[in-house]
């Protein structure tokens, strides 16, 4: 169907799709294809060295599996901050993906355990790194008789898994900044959130860690996060303080987990 | 306007087979209030946020706000309807409600809480209840009611 | 006493308006102005609905004045030719469609020759900006006790200090609504509501109608907060309008992002504070500056900068005071009624600037703020004489020891020098709040209140005062049912439907259980008269004597009526704003332990401590929640809630964006009441609804500074506003 009409609009939880329903008259005139229906996209599989997620798997689905707990910790951390548990419920690891939203909760921590992304059309199989995904403001690396049918991730040992979201509350709050951070025989990810275009892998932090340079405060980063990210001013923070808070909160997380961090 | 293109969806609603006439992109929260005539379940925000709307779909609570209707064709939908009054004697106590716009939403993530216990294990109650914004209460009552119906339970187990 | 309607409210049965099916009713919206400032040059209508099946209204169809009648008649219905904020109405639609209703919305455009707006009530307007006067000042208030210049200029130790806070909305679960229709002659009006004889007087002015000639019902009202206060007269209106003209009932239910957008907020405020103290911490002079921000019409902020000024001076003795207050016009959507009305502004730069005169003056803060409180037989700014017997001190003790003030000092002074980057701190302040109307108001008010006895025993409370979540069909019936010794079962509160109910005033400024409630009282003695017996007759013998009064006057009514009357010795000036402000305050104490996150600048309450004599406690489980319920809200002004504003609207007009705390952002809010009885009061309570908003703001803002310097002097400390303070503290 995707293939036969490149307006149709793929929806799953529908927790975006809907906000401000009512009132969103241009939303009205669009078409969706509704997922629903195809139960075999909600699963989790755990191969030798691969854990995959079905497309419509959920964060609720997440939170209540208990391996997942033990491999991939931040993706329950990510997901108990996604909205709500009404929210956690409905809505899916690969609509965070597709829906595109810099401040997106799951989408960091997926790209710092180096997910992919895999999508079917009537062509065939394509699998793309999550953090090649994405090219610009919700511009992504899908073509539209495409859909996204799972993500997939490597199981590796990590030694260190953090992930930070700024909210201008506790709970139920969309991210001012997200931070994921991992690291293992493979390297360090940082991952940011709301502070660029896109989610994206912060390489000059990654190249700062692998080579070990000394950093003494939060101010030391700030040219590496410079040449990272280009945060905005908008409704919900400024420039200055996403900057800054992406800074310190990198400096104080690996501070003592990180030796060249004195 | 949407006579053109209505579809009958049929679901469990509070266990009796339902079949209702609905638009492609219904909100399952409209349809439960204006075509189906449960106003239980409140409106507060239209967005996701405020949880006065919560339902469960297929026994898990949802916001009915975000929901198209056609996605519960086959499913079983709860409502603040289907709560058994006796159940919610604590929460009265406990001063829970102040205005009630908010308060069946609460009701609807509370009871579901109540009857997983195994949640308290990896989560605190106010975690659980962040998705219902309550403006009257400071939550206090909410919390309460909550725990205290959690302890009748253990202690009746 | 349980909550009456509880379980109606805990099983989603409660019918609120938007869940009243009313057959063969059409959907209104409104059509708004995009401009702050211009005349309103034309309005098109577009080709995307078909207008013939829309129910359009505009000023011309206004029976009466075009003018919203509150205490000026300077806000219009419907914008006519002139715009003056960003969402004025201009245009209301009507269609039995709700989706057609807003395709027919959005297809209106309204086209604005825009004039300078004045955006900013901290400055002078610019000349092209002047709209009232000469300086757009919409109303200035003065209270003057002693020679404030003397003894500043005597004084040991003058400090000064600039305080802020921002609007705050009010965000009621259950969003503005209101359905109107015409039956027999009579516009009726049923909706969401705090004050049903505010809409009597606003749809018989504009409607041109007799009191007969309108009705209004309150229907279940999910949160006011005062939101509801005024402006469901300009929704009755609009429905009415529309009802008319359509000759069909109208139902208006506004979503969340027009209800944030076009409603009342809280007023933003600058104080600027001058105290001088003697050598040992004596406060011997107030120089206080009230401004805030009015909006564009006039509407409430008069009667809010009043109460702002008598509380900017706070609880203590001080000899010489001067404050003087100004409401200024800004092209902003008008700024209203919010729970605490204009003292939670006056009480937050009070109570931050006592700790930054504790702290020039190298003091305690409590034992400032000790030796300054009002003692029996000492004045208030407006010079009431306090004589109430209340341990001020007591209070002002009990929330310092409970918090740890003292005993956590040290733990947080080490927790803070070794943690990497939490700062924890704790806060205090004390304050007062007035209940009931200012000065001659309840005198002004004449409220009425009626109880009904009815042939089989029972009775009715008849009063116009609202339930919104506050516990007032509770308390009316617990008030009821003690005075005549009879059980809940045999009181019946009803339904504030204007043809049925006296006017015993607006459901506002805490006065409802205090004032409200004691005309019940007396109502009910009035009944026991009535029917031959005295106060003290109880129970069987009262029920007996009500249905024997019917055998022997079949078909007549009986009632029970009380008027407000002033408390003896009640005595105020509204020309020179001295005298009794209020007939009894509330006194408090909160205080706040905070957690700051250096990596993020954000701060978290983590204790909470709220002690207030409050009289008599009428219901402790109702009394707790107002409590709980208002300090959220308080800690939600302190930390979280900004509206950010954009030619003079809100922009951040969702709950998406606009943030308030949910359970997982406040810790549990530890309540102590100490009681001593309000003569004049229902059973000796004192008015509470407000008082708890007054002292979160402070408490957390002292709190803060204390743990990390800043000067937390603007409401809310948000962390990006925290992280320039910290900034500008450490140059």
């Amino acid at each position: 169907m995707l293939a036969g009409d490149s307006s149709l609009i793929p929806i799953a939880g529908a927790t975006d799709v809907l906000v401000h329903w009512p009132g969103n008259l241009e939303a009205k005139t669009r078409s969706y294809l509704d997922l629903s229906g195809l139960g075999e996209l909600r699963s989790m599989q755990w191969a030798d060295d691969t854990f995959t997620i079905g497309a419509l798997t959920t964060y609720w689905d997440v939170i209540c599996n208990e391996q997942c707990a033990q491999a991939f910790p931040l993706l329950i951390n990510a997901a108990r901050q996604v909205g709500s548990v009404q929210i956690q419920s409905r809505g899916t690891w690969a609509g965070n993906i597709i829906n595109a939203s810099p401040a997106a909760d799951g989408v960091p921590v997926l790209m710092a355990y180096d997910a992919t992304v895999v999508m079917q059309s009537c062509e065939g199989i394509e699998e793309i790194p999550l953090d090649e995904f994405y090219f610009g403001y919700k511009q992504m690396r899908r073509r539209t008789d495409q859909l996204v049918v799972a993500i997939r991730m490597p199981r590796r040992a990590h030694d260190v898994e953090i992930f930070e979201k700024v909210g201008a509350r506790r709970a139920q709050a969309i991210s001012k900044i997200g931070l994921a951070i991992t690291h293992s025989q493979d390297g360090w990810r940082i991952v940011a959130s709301a502070v660029a275009p896109t989610i994206l892998r912060c390489k000059a932090i990654e190249t700062l860690l692998e080579e070990g340079s000394p950093v003494r405060s939060p101010d030391d980063l700030m040219a590496a996060i410079a040449k990272d990210v280009s945060p905005i001013d908008d409704i919900r923070s400024s420039r200055l303080y996403r900057e800054r808070v992406l800074a310190r909160i990198l400096y104080h997380d690996l501070k003592g987990i990180v030796p060249s961090f004195v | 306007m949407s006579d053109v293109n209505t579809m009958q969806i049929e679901f469990t609603l509070n266990g009796t087979p339902t079949k209702v006439d609905v638009a492609p992109m219904d909100r399952l929260l409209d349809t439960l209030r204006y075509a189906l005539g449960l106003t239980g379940s409140k409106e507060g925000c239209g967005e996701g946020e405020c949880g006065a709307c919560t339902v469960y779909l297929d026994g898990v609570p949802v916001n009915a706000c975000l929901v198209p209707t056609f996605q519960v064709r086959g499913c079983h939908v709860e409502t603040i309807e289907s709560i058994p009054h006796e159940s919610l004697d604590a929460m009265l106590t406990s001063g829970a409600t102040q205005c009630g716009a908010c308060t069946p939403g609460v009701v609807m993530t509370a009871c579901w809480l109540n009857r997983h216990p195994e949640l308290s294990k990896t989560h605190s109650v106010r975690e659980l209840m962040a998705g219902n914004l309550c403006r009257c209460t400071g939550y206090d009552g909410i919390i309460d009611g909550i725990e205290c119906e959690q302890r009748t339970k253990s202690s009746t187990l | 006493m349980r909550r009456l309607e509880g379980i109606s409210k805990l099983t989603g049965q409660m019918q609120y308006v938007d869940d009243i099916h009313v057959e063969g009713c059409l959907w209104g919206m409104t059509v708004r102005s995009p401009s702050p400032r211009g005349r309103i040059r034309e309005i098109r209508f577009g080709n995307a609905v078909d207008w013939s099946q829309c129910v359009v209204v505009d000023h011309r169809d206004i029976p009466g004045p075009n003018e919203v009648f509150l205490i000026e008649r300077d806000q219009p219905v419907l914008a006519s030719d002139y715009t003056r904020h960003i969402h004025e109405p201009v245009v209301l639609i009507a269609h039995e469609s709700r989706e057609v209703c807003r395709a027919a919305v959005a297809d209106v455009q309204v086209i604005v020759d825009e004039e300078p707006a004045a955006l900013e009530y901290r400055v002078l307007p610019k000349p092209e900006e002047v709209q009232r006067g000469n300086d757009n000042v919409l109303k200035t208030l003065k209270i003057e006790k002693g020679d404030v210049e003397g003894a500043l200029a005597n004084a040991a130790h003058v400090v000064e200090g600039v305080y802020e806070t921002g609007a705050q909305e009010h965000v009621y679960i259950e969003t503005q609504g209101m359905i109107a229709w015409v039956e027999d002659g009579v516009v009726i009006t049923k909706g969401s509501m705090q004050c049903p004889y505010y809409v009597v007087n606003a749809l018989k002015h504009a409607l041109a109608r007799e009191e007969s000639g309108v009705r209004v019902i309150q229907a279940p009202t999910g949160g006011g907060f005062g939101g509801k206060e005024d402006y469901p007269s300009h929704l009755a209106l609009h429905a009415a309008l529309l009802a008319l003209k359509a000759n069909r009932p109208v139902k208006m239910i506004y979503e969340r992002s027009e209800d944030m957008a076009a409603t009342t907020k809280r007023h933003p405020s600058r104080v600027r504070h001058r105290s001088g103290f003697d050598a040992q911490g004596k406060l011997v002079a107030q120089d206080i500056d009230v401004a805030i921000d009015g909006g564009a019409y006039v509407t409430l902020s008069p009667v809010v900068l009043s109460r702002g000024i008598i509380h900017a001076g706070g609880p203590y003795a001080c000899e010489h005071v001067r404050i003087n207050g100004r409401t200024v016009l800004t092209n902003s959507v008008p700024y209203g009624a919010f729970r605490g009305f204009g003292a939670p502004q006056t009480l937050f730069a009070l109570e931050r600037h006592m700790d930054v005169c504790a702290l020039a003056m190298d003091m305690d803060p409590v034992e400032l703020r000790r030796i300054n409180l009002i003692r029996d037989g000492q004045t208030t700014a407006t010079g009431q004489v306090i004589n109430d017997g209340t341990d001020r001190a007591a209070i002002l003790d009990k929330a310092a020891s409970l918090i740890g003030l003292k005993s956590k000092c040290d733990e947080h002074a080490s927790f803070n020098a070794t943690h990497p980057y939490l700062r924890r701190g704790t806060g205090i302040a004390v304050f007062f709040h007035g209940a009931g109307f200012t000065g001659s108001g309840e005198v002004a008010l004449k409220s009425r209140v009626r109880i009904a006895g009815l042939p089989d025993g029972r009775v009715e409370v008849l009063t116009s005062s609202t339930e919104m979540g506050q516990g007032a069909l509770t308390v009316f019936t617990t008030l009821a049912a003690d005075r005549l010794g009879l059980e809940p079962k045999d009181i019946i509160v009803a339904e504030p439907d204007t043809a049925r109910v006296p006017n015993s005033g607006p459901t506002v400024a805490s006065r409802t259980a205090m004032v409200v409630g004691r005309l019940v009282e007396r109502a009910c003695d009035d009944l026991q008269q009535r029917v031959g017996l005295d106060d003290g007759a109880r129970g069987d013998v009262v029920r007996d004597a009500i249905a024997m009064w019917h055998r022997n006057n079949e078909g007549k009514a009986l009632y029970g009526e009380a008027i407000y009357e002033k408390p003896p010795g009640i005595n105020w000036d509204d020309t020179n704003y001295t005298g009794d402000a209020y007939g009894t305050f509330a006194w408090a104490a909160y205080a706040a332990e905070v957690e700051i996150d250096l990596r993020t600048f954000s701060a978290r309450v983590t204790d909470f401590v709220a002690v207030q004599e409050i009289g008599s406690v009428i219901n402790e489980t109702l009394a707790r929640g107002q409590i709980q319920g208002g300090v959220v809200q308080g800690i939600g002004w302190a930390l979280l809630e900004e509206c950010v504003q954009e030619r003079g609207a809100m922009k951040n007009c969702q709950l998406t964006n606009y943030i308030i705390p949910t359970s997982d952002d406040v810790p549990p809010i530890r309540v102590v009441f100490l009681e001593n009885p309000y003569e004049y009061g229902a059973q000796g309570a004192k008015g509470i609804g407000e008082l708890p908003m007054d002292g979160p703001g402070p408490a957390i803002a002292n709190a803060i500074a204390q743990a990390i310097g800043v000067s937390a002097d603007v409401l809310p400390l948000t962390p990006e506003r925290l992280m320039t303070m910290m900034d500008s503290a450490h140059v």
